[in-house]
């Protein structure tokens, strides 16, 4: 570079000066409140506690029949009885068992059938016009009144239960699928398109990365309606599962049972949900509210 | 500049090459003919030339480079590329758009790569790392193959996204407002560094753009776009020598191409 640079003067303008001054009135810093100093962990401990104390409360005072609501211990102590049972090998673990067999069945039906009716909706023209309004209307009926359907062609086992769950969890996946696929923006698209790439290509390398976020909480609501739907299955239609012994616990107002099978209960729950999550977080580690390009709006 | 040397390029520019891209008037609706966004366009480009249209929002630039790609197929008229019609996407293009649309699933090698896995498969792409690594240090990304592009600024992640043009090694280059998100250091930068390219590799470019001064920079000839339906109004060869550098911006001469081009782009805008 030649004459131009060298006819930069050495300097145009003037230093910025930096003082230590400021106006005492106007010093304006963050507050850190009280609130927000406590971790998490405490937060929930201190609000169960709460819970627990109120609960308790109600009980001494008799304000609600004990056989209504019993206490925090009596609860407490059917945990654990429950909990030797189910450690021991007892008929409680094989109602547990069958109940966790229907809802990993269901839900793999429901990820099988899902995914790939989302896919037909979300990436062929003939799903979206002609299989679609029809997915939206059977989605908007009450599902589980079908329950009484699948136990007359399935029989009063395993299968209907699994049917039934299957069911309730296949929409949420249809729907978080094929919004998924329109997930990928203009640009990424047109991208594609001028590599030449094939249909296929760009639905396993563009359409379905970039819909995963959509896929995921399409499974995480799946997660959550196929336990609904498998217990619900046991309460209508019997059989040996977990459902049933809740249903029969609660017939002989054995309350403490009752809360301390659906505490069991929960944790099948809570299991295949944070799988699903933990899943999520390998797979779409990518995505968060700053991500560069596609995939974020 | 003196007026000798200014014949002499434009003769080196006449006679640099053979037309690689010919239009023959192409026309663009939208709608079923209800929105003409291209009158007819016929435009030649010579190999090795480097060409800039520019003109105001909506008149159709985007949708003439679409057409040139064979990302849409024209109303009328032909495109051919080296001899054939386009008709669809083609090899020999290296696109850009505004956005770098990395996918932020792929590292930046990897996204770099992935012209040539979709076109040859995994196994190409890995056979070529090493070109993709060679890419990434010349816009000096070195260091940061194997990072996810949510960790890449925007000039970053462009630059990123010029390799991904490169790697399959395109003799035509359809930049789509490549660099207009960038601040005006990286720009520069970027201008420069695609200047050495094209002239590297001897490649045929079309560049749109909003920038006059750009366009100018980087040009031997600019177009003008008229309001929609866009059709080239004017052709003005730039005879700046070349290598150009960004010294040659604050020249007379330049000056007196971005002041004639602001004016044709006004006159446009008033009728
Ligand atoms: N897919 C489409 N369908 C209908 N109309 C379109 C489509 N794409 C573009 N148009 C119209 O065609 C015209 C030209 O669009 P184009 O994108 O080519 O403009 P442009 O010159 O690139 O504008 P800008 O400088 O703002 O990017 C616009 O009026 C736009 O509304
Ligand atoms: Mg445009």
């Amino acid at each position: 570079m030649t004459d131009a640079t060298s006819s930069i003067p050495q300097r145009l303008g003037q230093p910025v000066e930096i003082t230590d001054e400021t106006f005492d009135e106007t010093v304006w810093t963050e507050e850190v409140t009280f609130i927000d100093r406590i971790p998490r962990s405490i937060a929930m401990i201190g609000l169960f506690a709460i819970f627990l104390f109120i609960w308790q409360m109600v009980h001494a005072f008799a304000i609600v029949s004990p056989i209504i609501l019993p206490s925090p211990d009596e609860v407490g102590a059917d945990i654990v009885k429950v909990g030797k049972n189910l450690m021991s090998g007892g008929y409680m673990l094989d109602a547990f068992w069958i109940t966790t067999k229907e809802v990993l069945i269901g839900f793999f039906f429901a990820i099988a059938i899902g995914f790939s009716l989302g896919v037909l909706v979300g990436e062929t023209t003939f799903g979206e016009r002609a299989v679609l309004p029809y997915l939206v209307a059977i989605d908007t009926m009450p599902k589980v009144a079908f329950a009484p359907l699948f136990l007359a062609w399935l029989g009063f086992g395993i299968a209907s239960k699994v049917a039934l769950a299957a069911f309730i969890a296949t929409f949420p996946i249809v729907v978080g699928t094929a919004a998924g696929l329109y997930a990928a923006d203009e640009n990424a698209r047109m991208l594609f398109r001028s590599l030449g790439a094939s249909r296929w290509q760009t639905l396993f390398r563009m359409k379905i990365p970039a819909g995963l976020p959509h896929i995921f909480t399409g499974l995480k609501i799946g997660a959550v309606g196929v336990m609904a739907g498998a217990i619900t299955a046991e309460f209508l239609g019997g059989g040996k599962g977990f459902g049933e012994l809740i249903r029969v616990a609660a017939s002989q107002l054995q309350t403490p049972r009752v809360f301390s099978l659906i505490i069991y209960l929960s944790l099948l729950g809570f299991a295949l949900f944070w799988t699903v999550v933990w899943v999520e977080r390998r797979l779409v580690f990518w995505h968060q509210s700053s991500v560069t390009g596609i995939g974020d709006r | 500049m003196t007026g000798t040397a200014a014949t002499e390029i434009r003769q080196q520019v006449a006679q640099r090459g053979r037309p690689v891209y010919q239009l023959r008037n192409v026309t663009k609706s939208y709608g079923l003919g209800k929105i003409k966004a291209l009158d007819p366009v016929s435009v030649d480009l010579r190999e090795g030339s480097f060409s800039s249209v520019i003109g105001p929002s909506g008149c159709g630039k985007s949708t003439l480079l679409k057409v040139m790609a064979g990302l849409t197929p024209p109303t009328s008229g032909s495109v051919v590329l080296e001899g054939d019609p386009v008709m669809g996407p083609r090899r020999e293009i290296g696109m850009m758009f505004q956005q770098a649309t990395l996918f932020p699933w792929l590292t930046a090698l990897e996204n770099v790569m992935l012209p040539i896995t979709i076109r040859d498969g995994k196994h190409a792409a890995k056979s070529q790392q090493d070109d993709a690594r060679e890419l990434l240090d010349l816009v000096g990304l070195s260091g940061f193959e194997n990072v996810y592009p949510r960790q890449l600024s925007g000039g970053m992640a462009q630059r990123a996204a010029i390799c991904r043009m490169l790697i399959t090694r395109p003799e035509v280059l359809l930049l789509d407002e490549p660099f207009s998100a960038l601040d005006e250091l990286v720009r520069d930068f970027m201008n420069m560094e695609l200047q050495r390219i094209c002239t590297a590799r001897n490649a045929t470019a079309m560049l749109i753009t909003h920038s006059i001064p750009e366009a100018v920079f980087l040009s031997d000839t600019v177009y003008i776009m008229s309001p929609r339906p866009g059709r080239l109004t004017e052709e003005i060869r730039i005879d700046l020598p070349r290598p150009r550098n960004l010294d040659m911006m604050t020249s007379p001469e330049f000056a007196l191409y971005v002041r004639y081009i602001r004016s044709k782009l006004d006159e446009g805008a008033q009728v």
